[in-house]
């Protein structure tokens, strides 16, 4: 701790990076045994998908709608108007998609796993655990973690398809664009490549923005002041790493 | 009720009597000292008090005693095996053996009174429904708290709280409970209950009790035997008696409630009338 604390920033954010590759094996070692509480990752299902879906699917509407009017404008420069909705497809389902979800997955969910566990931590509830010879990771962590990691592709997936209704919705209804044109493009462009990269990043992101902020909750200093920097910090960690991760991704697929 | 018709406290202790041992503990935090080498014995049976100021690692002691945390030299063992030697299944298999009450109750606020106190059970046992259900049940009328078996932790009183975590800490049957201040910030009837508890939880299930206190009077009362910390070492031991008629100022000090002696009431500060005469920021 203190040596931690006198270290260079740059030693200092090594051992935290090592801290957390720890942390994740530790973690993942207690995936399995997880899987035996089945309820307990539908319940962090439910909480940290259903619970934000309503955020989603607006998110999603009006991101598909801006989209649609912005590309749009482009397209008909070009005069292919008729190519929206494979441009609309392609953005949402391989990038706006994975990554908005992300970051207001990181935002929503991503917080109040940390604030939730950190509180667990600050009121001895994971070392009353540990004193009933039960082990929080395989109980309070992996079922967490475990359920963001499902809970990301499903929720861009329901981004993706709203954000698509919205854009036609746009296109079509209000810009005049074919509505057949707008969906056999789309069908005829979109393979099924595209359809791996966008659950591949979403698939990405939900394992990194879980694991931060199951990390930072099972971390927190047990004080108000503590969990509350926690979980600006899973916010701050998920954001940075979910563009990070998303440029490495794209740089794969290409 | 304090233990008299039980061995004194100096008289030598077989070993299979002994259920936690340290021995010379020294415990550090950020180079602070903690302990400067304390040495106690818990023995099987008998209700032993940790006393002390706030401060002095009370509770310190207890996360050494559980294999929270380790001493930088010393030993703690618990039934006869050094913590610091033992696996993690190790540690869990012996946690097992133990039941813990702590300061705030620390239920799984997303349980029901029933679930919390069947928490453990489900954990560590496959018990048939009906079988789980008595037995949780059986805990719960033990501790008069039947009737709450639906509400949530967060519809409970610190009190009712506290006799909930201890159902939970008693469910799976252990050989020792320790009490993390059981008596802090309860109502007078509240903690009466509390102390009935303790002590029926002794005598009747003949479990060996750890309770960590500064509540002088109420420890006195259940106790067969207590250490008071001071100074990050034991400064007394022995029967709530003796401690009273003791002649050494820190326990005359501690067992008064007195402000003046060799505990110092004020924290380490600059001359008082210089300070408020300066200029400075304080």
């Amino acid at each position: 701790m203190n040596a931690a604390m006198h270290d260079a920033p740059v030693t200092r954010n090594l051992r935290k990076l090592g801290a957390v590759a720890m942390f994740m094996c530790r973690l993942l070692a207690q995936c399995g045994p997880a899987f035996a509480r089945p309820r307990l990752i539908v319940n962090q299902v439910y909480n940290a998908g259903a619970r934000s879906l309503v955020i989603i699917m607006l998110s999603g509407l009006f991101v598909g709608m801006v989209l649609a009017l912005q590309t749009f404008q482009l397209l008909q420069r070009f005069g292919s108007e008729e190519a929206l909705g494979t441009a609309a497809a392609l953005a949402l389902l391989k990038e706006l998609g994975p990554v908005i979800t992300a970051l207001l997955f990181a935002g929503r969910a991503g917080t109040s796993l940390t604030s939730e566990i950190g509180l667990m931590r600050a009121t001895d509830q994971l070392t009353a655990m540990e004193m009933m010879a039960v082990d929080p990771l395989r109980y309070v962590a992996a079922p967490r973690f475990l359920g963001g990691v499902l809970t990301m592709p499903l929720l861009a997936a329901v981004f993706s398809v709203i954000g698509l209704y919205g854009a036609q919705l746009i296109g079509v209804h209000l810009m005049g664009v074919d509505r057949g044109s707008f969906w056999s493009q789309m069908q005829s462009a979109v393979g099924v490549n595209d359809v791996v990269e966008g659950v591949t990043k979403s698939a990405a992101f939900g394992f990194a923005c879980s694991l931060i902020a199951v990390y930072e909750g099972y971390y927190a200093e047990p004080t108000a002041a503590g969990v509350g920097l926690a979980t600006t910090r899973t916010v701050v960690a998920s954001s940075v790493l979910i563009l990070l991760l998303d440029y490495v991704l794209t740089a794969c697929f290409l | 009720m304090t233990g008299s018709d039980k061995p004194a406290l100096n008289s030598v202790a077989s070993t299979s009597d002994v259920l936690i041992d340290v021995r010379d503990v020294h415990y550090a935090i950020d180079g602070r000292a903690i302990f400067d080498g304390i040495n106690l014995q818990v023995r099987r049976g008998r209700i032993t008090g940790i006393m002390g100021p706030s401060g002095t690692g009370k509770t310190t002691l207890l996360r050494l005693m559980t294999a929270q945390a380790f001493p930088d030299r010393g030993q703690v063992l618990a039934w006869g095996e050094d913590l610091e030697t033992l696996s993690s299944k190790q540690v869990f298999a012996v946690r097992k053996r133990m039941g813990m009450l702590f300061q705030n109750g620390a239920l799984l606020t997303d349980l029901d009174v029933f679930e919390n106190v069947a928490f453990p059970v489900r954990e560590h046992t496959d018990l048939p429904e009906p079988l789980l259900r008595t037995l949780v049940l059986t805990k719960l009328q033990a501790v008069g708290l039947r009737g709450a078996a639906e509400l949530m932790p967060a519809e409970l009183s610190g009190g009712m709280a506290r006799r909930v975590a201890l159902a939970r800490a008693i469910v799976m049957d252990p050989e020792l409970l320790i009490y993390d201040e059981p008596f802090v910030g309860l109502d007078p009837i509240s903690r009466g209950m509390i102390v009935r508890l303790v002590r029926q939880m002794n005598e009747a299930l003949g479990i060996t009790s750890i309770v960590v206190s500064h509540d002088v009077l109420e420890l006195a009362s259940i106790a067969h035997e207590s250490y008071l910390l001071s100074g990050g070492k034991v400064v007394a031991a022995g029967t709530p008696q003796e401690l009273k008629d003791s002649s050494l100022d820190v326990v005359r000090q501690f067992m008064e409630g007195s402000a003046e002696g060799p505990v110092p009431f004020h924290y380490p500060a600059p001359d008082y009338l210089a300070q408020l005469l300066s200029v400075e920021d304080p």
